[in-house]
């Protein structure tokens, strides 16, 4: 680089030419590093749907599973899925909520809640298959309910899903103004009535996102299930609490084993086309409620 | 002047707030229930299978062969499964995790960003199973193109998939980390005349670092704790991995200590058997992992944060 260079400003353009491709190249490989999961994700969204066209129909829907591909059928298990998810439901709820409410407008900033919010915060990291051991020693070994039934299922998914309950649900009621809550105890409000009539409606719609995504991600779940011992494959829906059941993700991991063509690429793509139709639409709900609460709040 | 009665009404109303608090406190107890619950189960269960099986086998032996004769029960066949999975899969999504950060966090616009969040946090609520599927069903086949030796179950397959379903996880962490750190950094940088690339290579990313790192570390606790796409896809052989053969170490089954769990749990094995009480002392092997991995990556995140006011 001479003296002459430096004095017409070609060095510098030069440098600046190859930053800017550099910039240009880096810019590049972020993008598609942001997009690769997703249209990976979309592409073979694409062949399953696909797929599952032609199997996923009425019969799959309302019969039982079958060795014949022609013949099998998801109905056991999607009951199963919505029996157990609707008791997750109902106990997760008011246990998160409580719980959130607790922390949020109970307990004062000391070591007990530090405790108990990193306490949760863990739990939110422990691996779900040891929820079902969990689950396995817990009600099944120590509280004597038999293997594989509803209610152990239930009760392991409630704990499995608590944790973010608990912090969506802590969000939810932060969000709530203190303003609102002065006006209340303003008015003369004890400290329960301010929370019944005031925070709980208030925070609802966020809850509610909090909650159904939970459930989406318990509908999903498996591993904890296979632990406490219920059926992969099982020929007729739970009929009460005390029976056994399948779930749709159980009777999937069962038919993956199946080596035939037909089960593999036709049968089995149906019935994640199902478990995936539920899940992104409870998502979906889930979304489009904490975007319109954001609105209504503007 | 406060009448008997009305004494009597305040005495009711403060009842009543009080058990209102205690039936929230209750509430807010059970997930210290699970904890604890979670630590005797594993520890009770473990401390019987340990009066039947030595420590020393456990730990050492090289053979893990919980329910066919000969029985053993070495657990490091199935850490060093666990091991290799959890490094492919980082080695997927790590890099992608961070690239996708910085640009959401230093390029992109607000409407890519609201269209394109929501989408990567797709990814990380489909079901581990529908991930097996497709590990076993789209990738593995695409991979015998590339590796004709490839085996039909393998652990490459189900890493690629599960490290896609963990860039969510990385990316969002990571650039709520780089996202915290204030302009006015970003404007010396270019104060002093540098690219936007290196604005972010040699002032974001080192000042967000406590937070890179720690969404790495919660990252491969996922990955760790990861169960049913390798039970599908990665096919439960277990074997002592030799990571200086890579091709029979990433093209070949492995056993995870978590599908070893799921082998044992569908098997017929009853509640007072050894196969049994193993599942137990696998379990609380993977316990203490993934938890000192997430005490780690909350440490790191509080203890190193810059700190910006």
């Amino acid at each position: 680089m001479s003296t002459l260079d430096y004095l017409s400003g070609t060095a510098e353009k030069d440098n600046i030419g190859k930053e800017h491709k550099k910039e240009f190249g880096f810019k590049i490989v972020a993008v598609l590093a942001t997009l690769i999961g997703i249209v990976s994700l979309a592409v073979l969204l694409a062949y399953v749907f696909t797929e599952a066209a032609g199997w996923l129909d009425l019969q799959f829907l309302t019969s039982t599973p079958s060795r014949f591909a022609e013949k099998a059928g998801y109905y056991p298990a999607i009951l199963g899925s919505a029996f157990v998810v609707a008791l997750v439901a109902l106990f997760a709820l008011p246990l998160g909520v409580g719980a959130a409410v607790y922390l949020e407008e109970y307990s004062r900033k000391n070591f007990i809640q530090r405790f108990l919010q990193t306490n949760i915060a863990n739990l939110a990291g422990v691996p779900s298959i040891v929820y079902g051991l969990l689950g396995l020693g817990l009600f099944v070994g120590t509280l004597g309910l038999p293997h594989g039934v509803v209610l152990v299922g239930a009760f392991t998914l409630t704990l499995r899903v608590l944790p973010i309950v608990i912090v969506s649900s802590q969000e939810a009621i932060r969000a709530v103004p203190d303003l609102q809550r002065q006006a209340a105890l303003g008015l003369g409000a004890t400290k329960w009535q301010m929370i019944r009539s005031i925070v709980l409606p208030e925070a609802f719609p966020g809850i509610m996102t909090g909650t159904i995504i939970s459930l989406a991600n318990a509908i999903g779940e498996t591993a904890p299930l296979i632990m406490i011992g219920a059926a992969t494959t099982i020929f007729s829906p739970p009929h009460g609490l005390l029976s056994s059941f399948s779930a749709m993700p159980l009777q999937i991991y069962a038919w993956s084993d199946f080596p035939k063509s037909e089960f593999q690429h036709g049968v089995l793509p149906a019935a994640i086309v199902v478990l995936l139709l539920v899940i992104l639409t409870m998502n979906g709900i889930a979304v489009y409620a904490r975007n319109k609460y954001y609105k209504n709040k503007k | 002047m406060a009448t008997p009665k009305s004494l009597h009404k305040e005495f009711r109303a403060d009842l009543k707030e009080n058990s209102v608090r205690g039936v929230f406190f209750a509430t807010a107890l059970v997930s210290i229930i699970t904890t604890v619950g979670i630590v005797v189960v594993l520890f009770a269960d473990s401390v019987d299978f340990f009066s039947q099986v030595s420590i020393v086998e456990f730990f050492t032996s090289t053979r893990w062969s919980p329910v066919i004769k000969p029985i053993e029960f070495g657990v490091l066949p199935i850490i060093s499964g666990t091991l290799t999975f959890t490094f492919l899969t980082a080695l997927v999504a790590i890099p992608i995790g961070v690239l996708a950060a910085i640009y959401l966090s230093e390029y992109a616009s607000e409407r890519f960003r609201r269209i394109v969040k929501p989408a990567l946090e797709v990814l990380a609520g489909i079901p581990t199973v529908v991930y097996g599927y497709f590990a076993l069903i789209y990738v593995t086949p695409l991979l015998k193109k590339i590796f004709p030796e490839i085996s039909t179950f393998n652990v490459l397959s189900a890493s690629i998939m599960v490290g896609i379903m963990i860039i969510p996880t990385i990316a969002s962490l990571s650039e709520d980390a780089m996202r915290a750190v204030p302009n006015s950094l970003r404007q010396a940088g270019y104060g002093l005349g540098i690219t936007k690339f290196q604005v972010t290579s040699t002032v974001v990313v080192p000042a967000s670092l406590s937070g890179i790192i720690s969404s790495f570390i919660l990252g491969i606790s996922r990955a760790i704790g990861e169960t049913m796409a390798v039970t599908i896809a990665a096919g439960n052989l277990s074997r002592i991995v030799n990571w200086l053969n890579p091709k029979e170490a990433f093209l070949q089954p492995v056993q995870t200590m978590t599908s070893a769990m799921v082998e044992v749990g569908t098997s017929d094995v009853t509640g007072t058997s050894v196969a049994y009480k193993s599942l137990f002392a696998v379990g609380l092997t993977l316990f203490v992992m993934t938890m000192l991995l997430n005490l780690v990556s909350q440490r790191i995140k509080n203890k190193y944060r810059e700190k910006y006011e």
